[in-house]
C-alpha cells in the first residue's frame, strides 16, 4: 500500500516538474521543423493513437496544421496548447476542443508538456510530408527476382536437356554405324565370330545356393531395417507443418521485429504448457498496427497479411473503423503442431525458467519460419539424449545449492547432468 | 509379544474348515478367464460356419486394418481464449476457500480449480472448525459435473425460462398471499445469517410465511435439550483434544453424529505423547467408526443404553435410578463412572440417544464435571431441524391450510417416513416450488423445479458455530441456467442486488466489524467478535414444547423409558453415503464401508447369535463374493427387505440399517442400489422395536473383505497396551511390543535391517530427496477420506458392483479392517502354545471363535509401499515399473504390457490391473463415460487404459510440482510442502509425508521413532512407508 503511495506522488512531482520546465521554455519562438526528428518523436508520443492517415484511437494527423487552419481557422498556439494540455483546453471551455472531445468518446489526449516548440514544429514538419507513393517498385523488384530465379533454373533444365539429348543422338549414331558395319560383312560374306552358348549369369546365380543364401539374408535384414525405420517413424511428425487459419508468421513477430518468445508464450515461464496466446495479446499490438509494412513476398503480399490481420479483428471481435470491440467473437482454432503423448509429462517452466534452455533448442530457429513446423521428432530417445549431455543449471539457485555439492562430490565432477539428477528416471516424465 | 494376537478378516476365516479361506490365500485374482463360456458350448461351436483359419485371417486383417489406421495421426485443435482471464494461466492451478453446506455436511473447503474447472476438495486448513473434508466432502466436486442434474426452471416436466418462472410464481405468491394461506418455506439447514435475514425480509412481504428447517437425519433430540438448558438452539460443541476420558453412550462422533467433524480433536489425544493418551470407552449398539476406535467397547441394546447413561449419571452426579443392566455392562458403567470421576473436568460423556432427556442427562453431566471439552458459549449451528414443526407441517398440508410451499435442499418424498402424507399434502397446495439439483422423489411431484446451482457455483456465509463464519464463493461460472434459493427469494421480495452482494452489505454491517470482506472470502473464514442471531425458527405458536426438568428427573425419566420389546432396529448413516442425497456419486457408492468393508449396498447388520436364532446367514462362494440372506424388518406394519452382514460387534438383541440408499429417482441405473430404510425412520426416532423374519432368497454383495486375506501373518498390524508401550523396551524380550524381525543367517538369528542379510546392494539415497509416508494406526480413525482424495487426484477408475465383487476394485488406497480377538494377550497365547496336533488345533480354534462377540478393531491404509527392494520391479520382463531415487516405485503405464507377474509378485497386494477400459465405455457408465463427469479428471496424471498395471505412485505429480515451485523461485523446500493426496486430506494427523533425508523434518523424527514399523518387515522390501505402532489405553483407573 504505502508503496503504490510513494510511487503515485513522486510521478505527481515528477510531472509537475515537468510542466514547470516546459513552461519557462515555451518562450523560445517557433523555428522550421525537421521532418527527420519529427519522424522519431512522432512514433515514440504519437504512434500509439495516432496515424497519419487513419483513424485511430486519435484522429489521423496528416496535414493537421494546415487542415486546422483551413477548416477551423486554428493556428499552432492552439495545437501546442492542446498538445501541452488537452484536458485544460477542453475545460476552458474551448468550442473545437470539446467537439473533438466528445467526438471520441470523450477520452482526453494524453498531456505531453515535455514537448518542446521546436519538437512540434518537428512533428509537424513531418506530418506535413507528402504521403509516400505506394511501394509499387518493391513488388516490381520482387517480380524481378522471381523471374531471375526462373530463368536460373531452366538454364540448368535446358543444359540437362541438351545433354539427354546429344547423349542419344551418340547412341543412336553408334547403332548405325555397327548395323552398316554387319550389313557391309554380310556383303562381303565375312565370317562373324559365332557367339558361344554360356550359362546365363543369372542361372549361374541360382545354382550357386550358397550365393543365394547370403543374398536372401542381406535382402531379409535390409528389408527389417527399412521396416524397423518405417515403423519408427510412426508418430514421429518431425517437420509437421500444417496450414493454420490465420496465417501467422513467426518471422515476422520473433525476428524481424524481435518479439520475445515469452511476450506471447507467458505461461511458458510458469507453467507446463507454453500457451497459445490469447487473442487479447495479440490485440495489445494490433490495435495499432492494422497493416503490414514490412518486406513481401510474391506468395504473401501485403494485401495477403493485411488480410490475415483483418481476419484477426474478426476473431477477437474488433471493429477497426469504429474503434472498438463489437463482442462477437470467434475464437480461433488452431493447429496443434507439437503433439506429445497423453503418457508424457512435459513441463515448460522447468526447462524455460529453472534450466535456461532456449525455446529455440526444442523449437528450432521459430524466428526465421514462415510457417511453423515441427522442428525436433519429439521422441523419447531425443529428449534422453539431451538430458544426458546437459548439465544442470544450478546457478544462483538456492534449491541445488546441498544436493549440487553432494552430487559433484558423489560423481566426482564439477557440473552435474541432467541424467546425473534423476532425469532418465521413467517417473520424472511418466505418470 | 503383543504382535503374536490373532487377527482375522471376517466370521468365515475363524471356520478353520472353510475350503474358501484357503482357495483365497492362494489366488488373488479369484476368478479364471471365462473361457468356459465361450468354448464350453459344443453346440454352438459345431454351429458356427467360422473355422479356425477363418478366424485368423480375422484377426490378422483387422490387425493390419488397425495398425494401417493408427498411422494416420490425428490433427489436434487447440483454441486459445479470446479474452484470457488474468487469474487464469493454463496448467497452473488455483484455489479458493469455500464452504460447503448441503444440510448435512458442513466443512471449509479448498478448491482446486484447473482452466476454470474444479477438479478437487482439499481441507482448508485455515479452519479452526469443521476444517476436516469428510469422505464425502472430497467426492462432492463430482456432484458439480452430474449429467443428471436439472438444467433449468421446469414445469410440468417442460423446461421453462426463469422470466416465466417469476411472472407465474410472483403472480401465484400475491394470490396466496391475498387469500391468507400459509406460505411455506421448508429448507434444509442453511446456518446462513444471510439466508435468515433474507427469509424474514420475505416473511415480511408475504405475512403468513412459516420456515421450517428439516434434517433428513434429525438431531431434534438434541437441539430440544441444548435449548432448554443454555436458552438457544444448537448443539454442544466438544472438543476432545482438551480431555483425557471419552465416555460416549452411542454416540457416533467419528461419524455423523450432531454433524460431525470433531475426528481431527479426538485423534490429537490418541496418539501417546509422553507416556500418556486419551482413555475413550464406548457403549454401543452397531459397530459404528467410533466403537471400533475405541479402547474399551461395550456392546448392548439402545433400551439398555438408556439405562446405561441414566445409571452413568446417577454414579456420577448422584440420585438413583431403577433398572438392571446385565452384570457386565453394568460393571463397566460403574468403572466407567470411576474413571470419569478420578478424572473430573479431564473427562467429557456424550449420548447419540435421540431423547431429549438422554441429551440432557449428557448435558447435565458435562456441567457438572465442567468438562473442559464442553464450551456452552459456542453452540454448533450446523443442525437446526425441526422434528415437530415437520410433522405439523405435514398433518397443515394434509388439512389444505397451507397455499404454498416452497423447498430447498430437501428430499421429503424420499427422506419422510411418512412420506406418502406428504405427497398427499403437496397436490393439496396452490403452489409447490422445489429448489433441488436433481429430478429427484420430490422435486418430480412439484409444479415447479427451480434448478439449483452446486455449492460450487454458489455464493453463501455459514455460522457453523456461534461466532464462526464461513463463506461459499462459485469456484466456476454456473454449468446450467440454475439459480440459487436466495436468488429467487431476493426476486420475490423485489431486491434487485445479486446474492453476493446482499452477503457484502449484511457481513459488512454485522458480522465483520470493521474487517476486510475481501480477506473474510480469501480465508473462507472468519471468526467474529459480535455473534449475530440466525433466525430462531423454533418458537412455534405454542411456545416452548421442552419443560425445563430437574435434573434427576431426566435421568430417571430416561431410566423409565429405556423399555424394549424383541429386537431393536438402529437406523444409521453410513460413512460414505450419509443421508443419500449424494447417491448419484459413484465414488461414494465404490467406497468400502469402513467397518463392513461393502460398497454398493446398505444392509442388515445382525449379531451372529441373532443371525443363527432367526437362521439368517452369510456364504461365501467360490468366487470369493459374499452372500447373504435377506430379512424382512417390519416396524408398525411397514416393512423392507433387506440383505443381512452378520456383524461382529453388533449388541445382541440389536440390528442395525443405513439410511441414504435405495433411491429411484434423479440418479443413474447402476447407483440404484440397497433399500431405502427412511420409511422406518418414524418420529424420526433412530430406534425402532423391530420384527425381522427371514426371506428367501440370497443377496450378492460387493465386498472386499475377504480378498487380500491376512494369510495369518500377525506383524501386520502391531499393537501393544498403553501399560506395556510405557513400561518396557520395544526389544524387550518377553514384553517387547515393536520387535525387529529377525532372520536366520548361518545358523544365527539376525535383525532383519542388519544389511548382512540382504541379498540386495544398497542404493546411495542420501541425496536429494527421499519420500517416506508415516501412517499412525493410532491416530487413523479410517473414515476414508484419503480414498476418496485419492481417487480424485489420481484419476481412479470406478468399476462397479460386478467388478468389485470379482475383486477387480481399482482403490489405489485400501483401508484394511482388521477384527481381533478381545480375551487377554496371555490367555490367547496360552492357548495357541498349547494347541498340539490336529485334533487340538480344530477345538481351540473353534473356542477361539466366541471372541468374536465383541472384536476390537484396527485400522490399516495400504497403498504402494515403495519399497526400496521392491519385489515387482524384479519381475516385470519389460521394465515397466522401477525405482525412482527419491524412493518412489515408478509405473511407466505405456510400458507396461500386462503380464501382472508384479502383481502376484507383490507381498502387499496392491497392484491393480486395468481389465477394461473404464473411461468412455457404455459397460461402465459412471462419471468417466460422459464429457460432464470426465471434467473432473486430473490432467496432470493420465487415465490409464486396458491392459495395464496401476498403483499408487506416492503422488509423485505432487512431489514433482512441489520441487518445482521450489527450483523456479530458487529456495529449499520447506517441511510440511511435500503432500500427497492423502496426506492432505488426513486431519487426524495419521499420515505424514515429507523427505526423510531432510532431517529436521516431521517424518524424519517419525522414522526414528520406537512405535515405527514396516509392513511385513521380514520379508525384507525395505518399504518408504511406515506404520506407527498401535497402542491401546487399556488400563483402568
Amino acid at each position: 500500500m504505502k508503496q503504490v503511495i510513494h510511487r503515485k506522488l513522486s510521478k505527481s512531482i515528477l510531472r509537475l516538474i515537468l510542466i514547470l520546465v516546459v513552461a519557462f521554455t515555451t518562450s523560445l519562438s517557433a523555428q522550421e521543423g525537421d521532418p527527420a526528428k519529427g519522424k522519431s518523436l512522432f512514433n515514440a508520443n504519437c504512434a500509439a493513437c495516432h496515424q497519419l492517415d487513419k483513424k485511430m484511437t486519435g484522429p489521423a494527423l496528416r496535414n493537421i496544421e494546415q487542415r486546422l487552419a483551413d477548416e477551423q481557422g486554428l493556428d499552432r498556439a492552439w495545437l501546442t496548447d492542446w498538445i501541452h494540455n488537452s484536458a485544460g483546453l477542453i475545460k476552458s471551455g474551448d468550442a473545437y476542443a470539446n467537439k473533438i472531445y466528445s467526438e471520441y468518446n470523450n477520452t482526453a489526449m494524453t498531456a505531453f508538456p515535455q514537448l518542446s516548440d521546436q519538437d512540434i514544429s518537428d512533428i509537424l514538419a513531418y506530418t506535413a510530408e507528402e504521403k509516400a507513393a505506394p511501394p509499387t517498385p518493391e513488388a516490381g523488384v520482387g517480380a524481378v527476382a522471381q523471374n531471375g530465379g526462373g530463368s536460373s533454373g531452366i538454364s540448368n533444365e535446358i543444359i540437362l536437356g541438351a545433354l539427354a539429348i546429344l547423349f542419344i543422338l551418340l547412341a543412336a549414331g553408334l547403332y548405325l554405324v555397327n548395323k552398316t558395319l554387319r550389313r557391309f560383312a554380310t556383303a562381303q560374306n565375312i565370317e562373324l565370330p559365332e557367339e558361344t552358348k554360356r550359362t546365363p549369369l543369372w542361372k549361374a546365380f541360382v545354382k550357386n545356393q550358397f550365393l543365394m543364401l547370403v543374398t536372401a539374408i542381406f535382402f531379409l535384414l535390409a528389408s527389417a531395417y527399412f521396416v524397423y525405420g518405417y515403423l519408427m517413424q510412426v508418430g514421429v511428425d518431425q517437420g509437421y507443418q500444417p496450414v493454420q487459419p490465420i496465417h501467422f508468421s513467426h518471422k515476422i513477430h520473433a525476428g524481424d521485429n524481435g518479439i520475445d518468445c515469452k511476450y506471447c508464450h507467458s505461461s511458458a515461464r510458469v507453467s507446463k504448457t507454453s500457451g497459445i496466446p490469447s487473442l487479447n495479446v495479440c490485440m495489445n499490438c494490433h490495435k495499432s498496427i492494422y497493416e503490414y509494412n514490412g518486406e513481401t513476398t510474391p506468395e504473401h503480399s501485403k494485401e495477403f497479411y493485411d488480410g490475415e490481420i483483418k481476419k484477426l479483428y474478426a476473431a477477437a471481435g474488433w471493429d477497426d473503423a469504429a474503434q472498438k470491440y463489437t463482442g462477437e467473437t470467434q475464437p480461433v482454432k488452431w493447429v496443434r503442431i507439437h503433439n506429445l503423448p497423453d503418457f508424457v509429462y512435459f513441463n515448460h517452466s522447468q526447462h524455460v525458467t529453472v534450466a535456461g534452455v532456449e525455446c529455440q533448442t526444442c523449437h528450432g530457429q521459430i524466428q526465421e519460419m514462415e510457417v511453423v513446423e515441427q522442428f525436433a521428432p519429439l521422441t523419447m530417445g531425443w529428449c534422453i539424449d539431451c538430458h544426458r549431455t546437459t548439465n544442470v543449471n544450478m546457478k544462483d539457485n538456492a534449491y541445488y545449492a546441498k544436493i549440487h555439492e553432494q552430487l559433484a562430490k558423489k560423481y566426482g565432477v564439477d557440473e552435474v547432468t541432467e541424467a546425473q539428477m534423476g532425469g532418465l528416471e521413467c517417473g520424472k516424465c511418466h505418470y | 509379544m503383543s504382535s503374536n494376537k490373532k487377527y482375522w478378516k471376517s466370521v468365515e476365516e475363524l471356520n478353520e474348515n472353510s475350503s474358501i479361506v484357503e482357495t483365497l490365500k492362494q489366488n488373488e485374482f479369484v476368478e479364471p478367464l471365462p473361457t468356459d463360456e465361450f468354448l464350453g458350448d459344443k453346440n454352438i461351436l459345431e454351429s458356427t460356419s467360422t473355422t479356425r483359419r477363418d478366424f485368423l485371417k480375422f484377426v490378422g486383417f483387422s490387425t493390419a486394418a488397425a495398425s494401417l489406421a493408427a498411422c494416420e495421426g490425428p490433427v489436434v485443435k487447440s483454441i486459445p481464449y479470446v479474452v484470457q482471464p488474468e487469474e487464469i494461466v493454463p496448467g497452473v492451478a488455483n484455489y479458493y476457500a469455500t464452504t460447503i453446506a448441503d444440510g448435512y455436511d458442513f466443512a471449509s473447503v479448498l478448491v482446486k480449480t484447473r482452466e476454470g474447472r474444479p477438479i478437487k476438495i482439499e481441507r482448508n486448513t485455515m479452519a479452526i472448525v469443521n476444517g476436516s473434508a469428510n469422505a464425502r466432502v472430497n467426492a462432492s466436486v463430482l456432484g458439480l459435473y452430474d449429467s443428471l442434474r436439472v438444467q433449468g426452471p421446469k414445469k410440468g416436466g417442460e423446461y421453462i425460462s426463469w422470466s416465466t418462472f417469476d411472472a407465474e410464481t410472483n403472480q401465484k405468491l400475491t394470490d396466496i398471499k391475498a387469500s391468507g394461506k400459509a406460505i411455506v418455506l421448508l429448507t434444509q439447514t442453511y446456518a446462513s445469517p444471510s439466508t435468515s435475514k433474507l427469509i424474514s425480509e420475505f416473511k415480511e412481504k408475504y405475512g403468513n410465511v412459516r420456515h421450517v428447517v428439516y434434517d433428513a437425519v434429525s438431531e431434534s433430540a438434541a437441539l430440544e435439550a441444548y435449548q432448554a438448558k443454555y436458552g438457544e438452539r444448537g448443539l454442544a460443541d466438544y472438543d476432545f483434544s482438551k480431555v483425557m476420558t471419552i465416555v460416549s453412550v452411542g454416540a457416533d462422533f467419528l461419524g455423523d453424529w450432531q454433524g460431525g467433524g470433531f475426528d481431527s480433536g479426538y485423534s490429537k489425544k490418541r496418539i501417546p505423547d509422553h507416556g500418556k493418551m486419551s482413555r475413550h470407552i464406548q457403549f454401543e449398539s452397531n459397530m459404528t467408526l467410533t466403537g471400533a476406535n475405541a479402547d474399551k467397547r461395550v456392546p448392548l441394546t439402545p433400551s439398555q443404553q438408556k439405562l446405561a447413561l441414566a445409571k452413568l449419571y446417577s454414579y456420577v452426579v448422584g440420585g438413583s435410578v431403577s433398572g438392571s443392566l446385565p452384570e457386565a455392562v453394568e460393571s463397566a458403567v460403574k468403572s466407567a463412572a470411576n474413571e470419569i470421576k478420578k478424572a473430573g473436568s479431564n473427562a467429557v460423556v456424550v449420548t447419540g440417544i435421540q431423547d431429549v432427556n438422554a441429551q440432557t442427562v449428557a448435558l447435565e453431566i458435562n456441567a457438572f464435571l465442567s468438562s473442559k471439552a464442553f464450551n456452552p458459549s459456542t453452540p454448533i449451528k450446523v443442525r437446526q431441524g425441526n422434528d415437530k414443526e415437520v410433522a405439523k407441517l405435514v398433518a397443515d398440508m394434509k388439512s389444505g391450510t397451507v397455499g404454498a410451499i416452497i423447498m430447498s435442499g430437501v428430499n421429503p418424498i424420499y427422506t419422510l417416513p411418512n412420506a406418502s402424507d406428504f405427497a398427499e399434502g403437496l397436490k393439496k397446495t396452490e403452489l409447490s416450488i422445489a429448489f433441488s439439483l436433481k429430478e429427484d422423489e420430490t422435486s418430480s411431484e412439484t409444479q415447479y423445479i427451480a434448478a439449483a446451482p452446486h455449492y460450487l457455483e454458489s455464493w453463501g456465509d455459514v455460522e457453523l458455530k456461534k461466532g464462526h463464519y464461513a463463506l461459499t464463493q462459485p469456484t466456476i461460472r454456473p454449468l446450467f441456467n440454475t439459480r440459487q434459493f436466495q436468488e429467487a427469494l431476493l426476486k420475490w421480495t423485489g431486491n434487485d442486488v445479486s446474492y453476493h452482494d446482499y452477503i457484502k452489505e449484511a457481513w459488512g454491517t454485522t458480522i465483520l466489524g470493521g474487517s476486510s470482506f475481501n480477506q473474510a472470502l480469501h480465508d473462507g473464514v472468519f471468526v467474529g467478535t459480535i455473534a449475530t442471531e440466525t433466525e430462531d425458527t423454533t418458537v412455534s405458536e405454542e411456545g416452548e414444547t421442552t419443560q425445563e426438568m430437574p435434573s434427576g428427573n431426566a435421568a430417571q425419566a430416561l431410566a423409565a423409558s429405556a423399555k424394549s420389546n424383541g429386537l431393536e432396529l438402529v437406523l444409521y448413516a453410513k460413512t460414505g453415503m450419509g443421508d443419500g442425497q449424494q447417491a448419484n456419486n459413484p465414488w461414494l457408492q465404490e467406497f468400502p464401508d469402513p467397518i463392513t468393508r461393502t460398497t454398493w449396498d446398505n444392509y442388515l447388520t445382525i449379531s451372529k447369535a441373532d443371525a443363527d436364532e432367526l437362521g439368517l446367514e452369510n456364504s461365501h462362494v467360490a468366487n470369493g463374493g459374499l452372500n447373504g440372506s435377506y430379512a424382512k424388518v417390519t416396524v408398525n406394519g411397514v416393512s423392507v427387505t433387506a440383505p443381512v452382514i452378520i456383524q461382529p460387534g453388533q449388541a445382541k438383541g440389536s440390528v442395525g440399517l443405513a439410511v441414504g440408499y435405495g433411491k429411484t429417482k434423479g440418479l443413474k441405473e447402476e447407483m440404484q442400489v440397497g433399500v431405502n430404510a427412511y420409511p422406518l425412520y418414524q418420529n424420526f426416532n433412530n430406534v425402532q422395536n423391530v420384527t425381522i423374519e427371514k426371506v428367501a432368497g440370497s443377496h450378492e454383495f460387493a465386498c472386499i473383505q475377504l480378498h487380500n486375506t491376512l494369510m495369518g501373518r500377525g506383524d501386520i498390524v502391531k499393537e501393544t497396551t498403553l501399560e506395556i508401550f510405557n513400561t518396557y523396551d520395544r526389544e524387550d524380550e518377553e514384553h517387547g511390543w515393536n520387535k525387529v524381525p529377525k532372520v536366520s543367517l548361518n545358523h544365527e538369528e539376525t535383525p532383519v535391517t542388519s544389511p548382512e542379510v540382504d541379498l540386495w546392494d544398497e542404493f546411495d539415497r542420501s541425496i536429494g530427496h527421499h519420500f517416506n509416508l508415516s501412517i499412525d494406526l493410532n491416530a487413523c480413525t479410517g473414515c476414508g477420506a484419503c480414498v476418496i482424495a485419492c481417487h480424485s487426484e489420481n484419476n481412479v477408475p470406478v468399476v462397479g458392483k460386478d467388478e468389485v465383487r470379482k475383486s477387480r476394485d481399482m482403490h489405489w488406497l485400501r483401508i484394511d479392517r482388521y477384527y481381533s480377538s478381545e480375551a487377554s494377550f496371555e490367555g490367547d497365547n496360552e492357548k495357541k502354545d498349547n494347541i498340539s496336533g490336529l485334533g487340538s488345533s480344530l477345538s481351540e480354534f473353534g473356542e477361539m471363535e466366541n471372541a468374536s462377540e465383541n472384536p476390537q478393531v484396527s485400522f490399516q491404509p495400504v497403498m504402494c509401499q515403495h519399497c526400496n527392494h521392491a519385489p515387482c520391479e524384479t519381475v516385470c520382463p519389460v521394465a515397466a515399473t522401477s525405482h525412482g531415487r527419491q524412493g518412489q516405485n515408478h509405473m511407466a503405464y505405456n510400458r507396461c504390457v500386462g503380464t501382472r507377474y508384479c502383481a502376484n509378485n507383490c507381498p502387499y497386494k496392491v497392484r491393480r490391473f486395468n481389465w477394461f477400459l473404464y473411461n468412455g465405455n457404455d459397460e461402465f457408465d459412471y462419471h468417466m463415460n460422459d464429457d460432464l463427469g470426465r471434467m473432473v479428471l486430473n490432467p496432470d496424471v493420465v487415465v490409464r487404459s486396458r491392459g495395464v498395471m496401476e498403483k499408487c505412485s506416492m503422488c509423485i505429480q505432487k512431489t514433482q510440482k512441489t520441487i518445482l515451485d521450489a527450483k523456479r523461485e530458487g529456495r529449499p523446500v520447506k517441511d510440511g510442502e511435500f503432500q500427497t493426496a492423502c496426506s492432505a486430506a488426513c486431519s487426524s494427523g495419521a499420515m505424514i509425508f515429507g523427505d526423510i533425508n531432510d532431517k529436521g523434518s516431521q517424518v524424519a523424527k517419525l522414522k526414528e521413532d520406537n512405535r515405527m514399523y514396516h509392513l511385513l518387515e521380514h520379508v525384507g522390501t525395505k518399504p518408504n512407508v511406515m506404520y506407527q505402532t498401535k497402542v491401546r489405553n487399556t488400563t483402568e483407573v
